[in-house]
């Protein structure tokens, strides 16, 4: 391997130096599809264990958060398009070996689901709104009618969408360090957390508290056992690889990483729950508030330090 | 029928000349480029070598940007040339992302652009702008699937390599060194 210098003067906008194609807006929609696809995994998880009566917020408000994501996220992702008015082309075609159009697919359904959801739970969310129109309220019967139907369907969905934040970034050989299988995992478990993190910051009722936090707790636990797998098996891997590791260990985003996503987004609120878990009072916005904020930084980080990783030859 | 470009690292001079033919040949826009030259210099004194090279798209066997597209704007024709067909591109910037040669960019009226093997003059009969140009004439091209062409014989006589043979693309730009 071998540093080449550019002698023809070679300077591309958002390629030299380095790689700068994808900016925060990606970063924004990784964060913000991961946390939707973790609402709405419980959401439907809850529904299909018929729990709805003691997950209220999750089924109802979170679920809002989730669409208020999902459409924030796409609008994000729209924006970084440099060609957006041809953003049609994506679903004129299937292509089963593009990340981006399985994932371009999978948001489509799940937002339109998601959006059903939300609209079946309206009126019992907002009992003075009326919708007017009776082949409406005719619909909205008929939906909540098939909501178990609709959560059987969009489990499978959030865990892809989920998976598909990480999948983006891993797909690249180009990169190194995103090129590893256990960033899907990493990123669904991160949104799931994230996503039950959100939850929790709505959630008024103290039995559907306590639970989520368990869960998060757990899903934490082994988010941190899958950096660490990150870690060693970049260690482990080829001179691209290792060289790659160095920018997350002993570079320039080494301390964002370790201070903000390791300790403050993950060992810190770990802590305040198991406390929280042990019965003593902690206000449970502070963990939650700390885990959103983590997963954001972390794939801010992923995203630009992933980019500066490249073969050398 | 598959196209691939031999470039003689021993006779470059580093002249940009194809840079700029390929500038002119195929308009492309201020402060971007299609093909590039590179120094690199490896070794200590008294031991000291360097290496100048004509970089492009490596039109890979096995692309990864052509895996990526998620729209199928990227796409390889007849001879193995990638192409992008820019309004079928949305410009997401996956192909970039994907290409380990950095050779793709995104072009101001927003579609990604890149090397074409300038395919348009092939179809006449011509060889691309770069290699038409080249004063030291050590850039040569044509078919590998036929052994008596120029590029079969010098790469059946000579050393060469390709670029990032690791990233398992499998280049058809290939350097006699």
């Amino acid at each position: 391997m071998q540093e080449e210098i550019f002698i023809s003067g070679r300077n591309i906008p958002n390629i030299d130096p380095v790689l700068e194609v994808w900016h925060f807006p990606i970063s924004l929609y990784l964060f913000l599809g991961g946390m939707a696809a973790g609402i709405i995994f419980f959401a439907s998880l809850f529904t299909i264990m018929r729990k709805e009566k003691e997950f209220q917020t999750t089924v109802k408000g979170a679920m809002v958060v989730a669409v208020i994501a999902i459409v924030i996220g796409l609008m994000a992702l729209m924006y970084d398009l440099t060609n957006m008015f041809y953003a049609w082309q994506l679903y004129t075609t299937i292509r089963l070996e593009s990340p981006m159009s399985w994932g371009a697919w999978v948001l489509l359904i799940i937002s339109l689901l998601s959006f059903l959801w939300v609209f079946s739970y309206s009126t019992e969310m907002l009992p003075k709104w009326d919708w007017k129109f009776d082949f409406l309220k005719k619909f909205q019967t008929y939906l909540i009618k098939n909501r178990r139907t609709m959560a059987l369907i969009m489990l499978p969905l959030a865990l892809m969408l989920g998976i598909y934040t990480g999948i983006l970034l891993s797909a690249f050989n180009a990169r190194p360090l995103w090129n590893n299988p256990i960033l899907g995992p990493l990123f669904l478990v991160s949104g799931l957390s994230t996503g039950a993190a959100a939850i929790i910051l709505f959630s008024k009722s103290h039995y559907e508290k306590i639970l989520l936090t368990k869960i998060d707790l757990a899903l934490i636990i082994l988010e941190l056992g899958l950096i660490v797998h990150l870690i060693m098996g970049m260690f482990a891997g080829s001179a691209v690889q290792i060289e790659a590791m160095q920018v997350l260990i002993n570079g320039d985003y080494t301390v964002m990483f370790f201070v903000f996503v390791i300790i403050l987004g993950l060992i810190f609120p770990a802590i305040l729950e198991g406390i929280e878990l042990m019965g003593f009072k902690v206000p449970s916005i502070v963990p939650a508030l700390l885990i959103l904020m983590g997963g954001l930084i972390f794939r801010m980080i992923m995203v630009e330090a992933g980019q500066i990783t490249r073969y050398l030859y | 029928m598959r196209y691939a470009m031999v470039i003689d690292t021993l006779k470059c001079v580093g002249c940009s000349d194809c840079v700029v033919a390929c500038q002119t040949e195929n308009n492309v826009p201020e402060g971007f480029c299609r093909d590039w030259i590179t120094e690199s210099v490896s070794g200590a004194y008294p031991t000291v070598q360097m290496e100048l090279k004509s970089e492009r798209c490596n039109h890979c066997s096995i692309a990864p940007c052509v895996r990526c597209c998620p729209t199928g704007a990227s796409h390889i024709i007849e001879g193995g040339i990638v192409l992008v067909t820019p309004n079928e591109c949305i410009g997401c910037g996956a192909c970039i992302a994907s290409c380990p040669y950095d050779a793709r960019f995104q072009h101001p009226e927003g579609h990604v652009d890149k090397c074409t093997f300038c395919h348009h003059r092939l179809e006449k009969g011509q060889l691309p702008a770069c290699v038409s140009v080249c004063p030291t004439k050590c850039m040569y091209f044509g078919d590998l699937d036929d052994p008596t062409s120029e590029v079969s014989k010098l790469l059946k006589s000579r050393r060469h390599k390709v670029l990032a043979p690791e990233a398992g693309t499998k280049p058809n730009v290939f350097y006699l060194t």
